[in-house]
Order: C-alpha cells, then structure tokens, then sequence
C-alpha cells in the first residue's frame, strides 16, 4: 500500500475557508488527507503552530490565505508571507522546509482549492512520511525540532520578523531604510544563532555541561559554543555550576 | 486554563453529528461518529440528527443542554460561514454563553469533497470531530461588544438599482446619500430606447424614478462623487467621498454597493465597426432617434459570453434581442431580421411571450454551434444551421452583436475599500448565494443589482429594495452587538508583556495603543480580532480570543496526537 500522507491545513476564514466550502459546494473531489484548522485570518498562523504539528509527526502543514492585496484585515497575509519565510528557513535547518507550504486561495477558487491540496498530498507522498512520524520518530532530529520551536518562541526573532516590514519597507526616524538583502542577512544570522543557543539549552536540561561537551555533542565549534554560553548567561538562562579540574560546567537556570 | 481547572469547572461537551439528510449521512455512519465521540474526553453526551439546524435539531440541543448539564456544544455538520450564527442563538437560548459552540465542518469539506472515498471521509469527519471537541474544552465565555449606530446610508451608485435602494431607505426615515460618479442619475437606463416587458419608454421611466429621487426627504444626491476611502465598521463607517476636486467624509451606518456593469468594449468581435457592425447598446440609441430604415438585419447572441475566458451568461441579451426585434418590426415592418443564437432564454411568465410574437412577426431564428462560429463577410454571415445541418449564407445590412455586461474597471479598487471579495469575473461576490444573497460577509456592507451578476431592470429594482431592507435591519438600532473575539491582553499576562510595542505597529487597525500608564491596551471596538498581533507578540503575552494558542495547539494536538 503506498503512504498515505498526514497533513494539517490552517484556512483563513475569509477566503480560503470559503474557498474550501465552495469546493464542497461545487462537488469538486481531492484527497482526503488534510485536516483543517480555521483561523479567522492567514496572519493568526503563529510559527510555533507549523512546527509543533511537524515535532508531532505531521508530514505536511498548509497555510493559506486570501491574495495579497485581498486581506480581510488589510494586511494579515504580508505578516503571514515573513513568519511563515522565518518558519521556512528555521526548517530548512533540519530539512523539513519542504513539508510546509504557504498559498494564497480566494474565496471563490473553489476548483483551485481542490488543485493545489492534491498537488500538496501528491509532494508529500513523493517526499515520503515524516521521520518524525508517530510510530518511529528521529530522536536526534526530534531534538532539533524541539529546538527550533523554542527559537521560534524567542523574543529576538519575534521582535525581528515582527519588526519586518518597517524596517525593510519603511524609513526610520533617520529617513533610512534598511534594504531587503541587508535584512536577510541579519535575520539569517539571528535565527542560525538562536537555533544554537536553543539547543544548548536542550542538551542542559538534564545535566550540567562542559563547552567542550556540548561542542561534541552538538558539533559546534568549541569557540562558538562558548560565544552563546556567555549570551545565554547575559540572559540568565545558564550559569556556572562548578568547575571541574580547569573546566567550568554550565547548567540551565 | 488548566486541566485540573477544567475539571474543576466540570467541563461537558455536547457533541451532536448532522445527517443533513443523506448529505452526510449517505456517505458516512453518523450514529457510529457520534457513538465513538463519547470516548472523547471531556463528551457528557452525543448524538446524530437527521438535520441538527431544524426544529427538531435545534430542540435536541437544547434538551440536551438541559438533560445532561452541557456547557459545551460541538455540531459537526456543514459550515460553520452559514450556520455558526444560528447555533449560537439556538445554544443561549438554552442559556449557555454563545461562545462556547464550536463548528465541525463534515459536509462542504469533507462528504461533499470525497465523495468516493467512504472509508477515508469518515476518518476524516472523526479526526475533526476530535480536534473540533478539544478546541469546544478549552472554549471560555465571551461578551459581544456593543457599538452605536449611525443611521445614515450611504448607496454607491445611481442607476435604477442604487435609487430604488435610496428610495426605500430615505422612506424609511434614514438619512441617505446616494453618490454617482457620472454628472446625472439614471446609469444606463439613460441611453435605453424600451424596456421589458410592455415596451415602457426607457427615458419616461428612469425621469418618473429621478425625479421621486430628487423629490426625496433626507435624500442627498451626490452626482460626479467618487468614494475614495472607507474606514471604520458596522454602523460607524467613515466615508470619504470626492466631488470636483473636494474632498468630504461622510459618518455612514451602512453601504450599500449598486454600482452595476459595463459594456464590453466589441472591437475585434465579428468585425465589429460601430457602423454596419453594431451592439445592441448601439441599435438602443439608433432606434431611440427613429434611426432604422436597414432592410436585412441579423442578430448575433452570445458575442464574447459563455466562452473559457468569459464562462458565464449575461442573462439580459436574449430579451434584449427579442424586444428590439420586435421594436425594429415596429419601425420598419418590411425588415427581415434573423437572430442566430446558442440557446434562448426567455424564463417567466412575462418573457415567453416575446418570442412567441417574434416568431409571429416572422422573425428566423438560426441556431449556431460554438464550435463552427458564423462568419461574418462584407454583406453577408455564413453560418451552419444545427437544425438542417447545412450552411445558410445570410445577406445583411446591419449586424448587430449581443454582447455581455461586464464587471467595471474600477470594482478592485472598491472592494478593497469595503474588505469585501470579487468573483472570478470581477463581479462582487455576496455573503451565500442564496442564504445571503444581498450581504458580504463584512457587517454592514450590502449588495444589489448588476454589480453582483448581469440582471435586467426588473431584478434590479428588487434587489435593490432588497439590499435597502437588509441595511435598515442595521440602521434601525440605536446599537448593535459586534464580535467579541477580539485581542486581550488578559490580567495574567500583563507581566509577560514586555512595552516593545510591535503589536502596536504591526495592528492594520490602530487598535492597540500604549496608555498614559505605559501599558499595552486594545481598544476592543475597532479590534476586528484577526489574530496577527498575537502571531507577533514577541513575548506571547497577547491573547485573541476565540482562537487563542492554547485552543489551537490543542487542535493541532488532538490530530498529532501527544
Ligand atoms: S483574512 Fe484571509 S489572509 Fe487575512
């Protein structure tokens, strides 16, 4: 029997919703692999959503939204577009960037609908199931999930990708604007880093660690290591336990 | 809330799984769904209905409410954009807060959408069953908001739809505007020669409307207006409207969209030339001016509808056809006139009767196959005749094409204004064809006449009364309750909020301000409760109510397991 993929939809109410209903009204047929969770707009998809439903084994999640410039709020979908880039590219961290998706459906593309959920059902299948999912998962890459779902939870990349669209679009107070690529490159760095820093304190929850444990473990650059332990202990998040010999082991506060 | 709070609350949910007839029914075991929702945690009770949204249904819910002590109901049945609203009254009249309902869609998207998947559709039914019940736990009671109305009505739009609607509120006693981009009232009527049925004279008939318009008490006609900007929402809109280069804002309770159609441009259709090769817009005015004395005219239906790039039927050009057949008959009776259609249709009890006389006027009448297209020479069609399946070659010395009503240009730009959506043609699209025909699904906003599809001049007016009746529902409150799922900032996050004031830059609707304490607050009546502050509140401080983290995640944990 071929692999049945399991999958999650966030619909917003105005248009893909309805989008969804018209496909019902209109007999349009699609596999019936995806559930749907209602949300009233696409820019309520939260990036923590995305990935706890991947960290539980879900092999794909869609989102989808009105067209851009159709929002019913306006805007919703431009903030959904930059969480759901930040979600992406924290994925692509682990390669699982590719099991979620991001579309804009309108209310009365009830035949696209059915086209691009079996487009996504059709992806998935040829991706293969998750190797998250239920009955085996990856332990070292749960870990990894886990982390990312944390960093996704951080205030540094909330505020950055929340701050977005001012920074990039708009002027500051000194009539600049920060250019698109600058941006990239910044919040590229930022989620790289928190990612990191998240699992550092993964690998700190049990036991108190040595930098050089964790570089091991972690396969990060001892130097590194030591950079985001000094970070995390500005954020009282770690602290020196003892030190062992010459060796000083952090444990998570 | 917590899980021991829950139990301390004494959570129940009442689950109850619609037949809808056979619609769900015929193709899943509905009593079976509901017999394994008991399992569920949380389920005091369950049970499938033959249609939960009837009588029967509705009192089910309610002897359930009573009988086990429910505090919480789910229906799974169809969707939740048609039947929220009636099973939220139907749950407080049985006293239990309207909030604490959750839909279940198991018919638009799931038995409607697999229908030769059985198997498969019912897990999937029981699956959102699952998520649909774990959201109904975490559901808390919600008070709506109530807002003030403004009792004043602003129609966009001054042909025969826009006034009738102005007309029937200005009667009614609410202060209206009516704007119209052009410099007078009557939009196309004013360039029509007879209507159907009965041959009324266009311009004596659009006169008689204008002048009861510009007789109107509390009446105020705003001709060569545009509306360039709509802020606020039901009952306290703000409309910005532009008149020679002044701008003016208007305080509205309800808009009223009667914007109507366009003509479609012809060039390049079947050589068309504004000249020998005309519309029937253009044969209106030339009969208008007594200007037909051609001797062999040919119609030609469907130019440029019911084709991939414009799939639908203009529903006004067979009559107009028929009607000015018979008028050029009027005119110039020794005209041979040949009409060479797709299909005809003349519905009702009045439109019949036009085709019957034109036949016995004579008029022939050729049926065309869309695959082999008449074509159209110097002074003659050929064209292939389905019925004797031979080519007729057709002399003529006007052509007249029956082209379609089109949506305007400029519908985009004023249904971002309104936040409401376009169909695939452009044409604004209702609430629900037929729950909601005259609505959007924003509060406050109403629809009639061509703007939505082409409709004749009869639909129009009675659409136009119809959206007029559908404000006044609004405009006759002094209040209305609006939706309080809204963001909060509830009293026990207030510590996690941290002042970095992103919510407040990134709200599309300055709701959220920090105070004269420096704290976070949400001015909860122009919240529309679309949830991207609490996607962007860098400390998850934010709360949207309704669909707040905590019910989402326990949908996503209910379907991913834990
Ligand atoms: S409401 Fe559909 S994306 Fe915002």
């Amino acid at each position: 029997m071929s692999f049945e993929p399991k999958l999650l939809g966030f619909l917003c109410n105005w248009c893909s919703y309805a989008g969804a209903d018209l496909a019902g009204v209109s007999r349009i047929q699609y596999p019936p692999n995806m559930r749907v969770i209602r949300v009233m707009c696409s820019g309520r998809v939260d990036p923590k959503f995305l990935i706890q439903a991947l960290e539980l084994g879900i092999d794909g999640v869609y989102v989808m939204g009105c067209h851009i410039g159709d929002c019913h709020y306006l805007e919703g979908n431009y903030e959904a577009l930059r969480k759901f880039d930040m979600t992406k590219k924290l994925l692509s961290f682990v390669g699982l960037d590719n099991r979620i998706r991001l579309d804009w459906v309108s209310a009365s593309e009830g035949v696209r609908f059915g086209e691009v959920v079996s487009k996504f059902v059709e992806d998935i299948r040829a991706l293969g199931p998750s190797p998250l999912s239920r009955d085996n998962p990856d332990q070292e890459l749960l870990k990894k999930v886990k982390a990312i779902n944390m960093a996704a939870g951080t205030k540094r990349l909330r505020a950055l990708v929340g701050r977005q669209r001012k920074i990039t679009e708009e002027e500051n107070v000194y009539g600049e604007k920060v250019p698109e690529e600058e941006f990239n490159e910044l919040l590229d760095t930022a989620l790289k880093e928190e990612y990191d820093r998240q699992r550092i304190l993964l690998a700190l929850a049990r036991d108190s660690k040595s930098v050089k444990d964790l570089a091991v473990e972690l396969s990060l650059e001892p130097s590194l290591v030591l950079e985001h332990m000094l970070t995390l202990k500005g954020r009282s998040q770690v602290d020196f336990q003892e030190i062992i010999g010459n060796t000083p082991l952090f444990m998570r506060i | 809330m917590s899980e021991e709070e829950k139990k301390e609350e004494n959570v129940r949910v009442g689950i109850f799984v619609c037949h809808c007839g056979s619609n769900i029914g015929g193709l899943i075991d509905c009593h079976k769904l509901a017999e394994e929702s008991k399992e569920l945690p949380f389920v005091a009770h369950a049970e499938d209905n033959l249609y939960t949204c009837s009588e029967t249904g509705l009192a089910a819910i309610k002897k359930a409410i009573e009988e086990h002590n429910l505090n919480r109901v789910v229906v799974a049945s169809c969707t939740p954009r048609t039947h929220e609203p009636l099973f939220r009254e139907c749950i407080s009249e049985a006293g239990l807060n309207p909030y604490l309902f959750n839909f279940v869609n198991i018919r638009d998207q799931c038995t409607w959408v697999h229908m030769k998947h059985a198997q498969e559709a019912y897990d999937k039914a029981k699956d959102l069953i699952k998520m649909g019940a774990a959201k109904a736990v975490k559901l808390e009671p919600l008070e709506m908001i109530m807002v003030n109305i403004t009792p004043a009505a602003m129609v966009i739009g001054g042909g025969v739809a826009g006034m009738s609607a102005a007309l029937s509120l200005s009667r009614q006693g609410f202060k209206t505007y009516l704007v119209e981009k052009e410099d007078k009232l009557g939009g196309r009527l004013n360039s029509l020669y007879k209507l159907f049925p009965y041959d009324i004279d266009a311009s004596e008939f659009i006169g008689n409307i204008i002048s009861n318009v510009q007789n109107a008490k509390n009446l105020e006609i705003l001709t060569s207006s545009q509306v360039i900007n709509i802020e606020g929402f039901v009952g306290n809109f703000e409309v910005e409207v532009e008149h020679n280069g002044t701008i003016n804002t208007f305080e509205i309770g309800a808009i009223i969209v009667a914007v109507g159609s366009s003509i479609l441009d012809p060039t390049g259709l079947f050589g068309y030339d504004g000249n020998k090769r005309i519309t029937q817009f253009e044969l209106e005015s030339k009969l208008k001016n007594n200007k037909i004395n051609q001797k062999d005219i040919i119609m030609i239906q469907c130019v440029g509808s019911r084709i991939e790039e414009r799939p639908y039927c203009s529903s006004v050009c067979c009559m107009t056809a028929l009607k000015n057949a018979l008028n050029i008959k009027d005119q110039n009776p020794e005209a041979h006139i040949t009409i060479l259609f797709r299909d005809l249709y003349t519905p009702g009890t009045e439109y019949e009767e036009y085709y019957r006389k034109a036949r016995e006027q004579g008029v022939l009448f050729v049926k065309y196959d869309p695959e082999k297209m008449p074509v159209i020479e110097e002074t003659q069609v050929k064209v292939f005749n389905e019925y004797i399946n031979t080519e007729m070659t057709i002399p003529y010395d006007l052509l007249v094409l029956s082209t379609p009503l089109v949506a305007n240009d400029d519908n985009k730009e004023l249904a971002q204004m309104l936040k409401v959506p376009l169909e695939a043609n452009k044409f604004f699209l209702e609430a629900h064809v037929k729950l909601r025909p005259n609505d959007f699904a924003t509060d406050g906003v109403y629809i009639g006449g061509s703007a939505k599809w082409p409709v004749d001049i009869t639909e129009s007016i009675s659409q136009g009364y119809a959206a007029a009746s559908r404000a006044s529902t609004i405009l006759s409150h002094d209040t209305i309750e609006v939706e309080g799922a809204t963001s909060c900032l509830p009293e026990y996050n207030k510590s996690l909020c941290t002042g970095c004031e992103v919510c407040v830059k990134v709200c599309p609707f300055n709701a959220i301000i920090k105070n004269e304490d420096d704290e976070i607050e949400i001015i909860e009546a122009l919240c529309k409760g679309c949830g991207v502050c609490a996607a962007t509140c860098t400390n998850q401080a934010l709360v949207i109510r309704h669909f707040t983290d905590d019910q989402i995640m326990s949908e996503i944990f209910a379907y991913g397991g834990e």
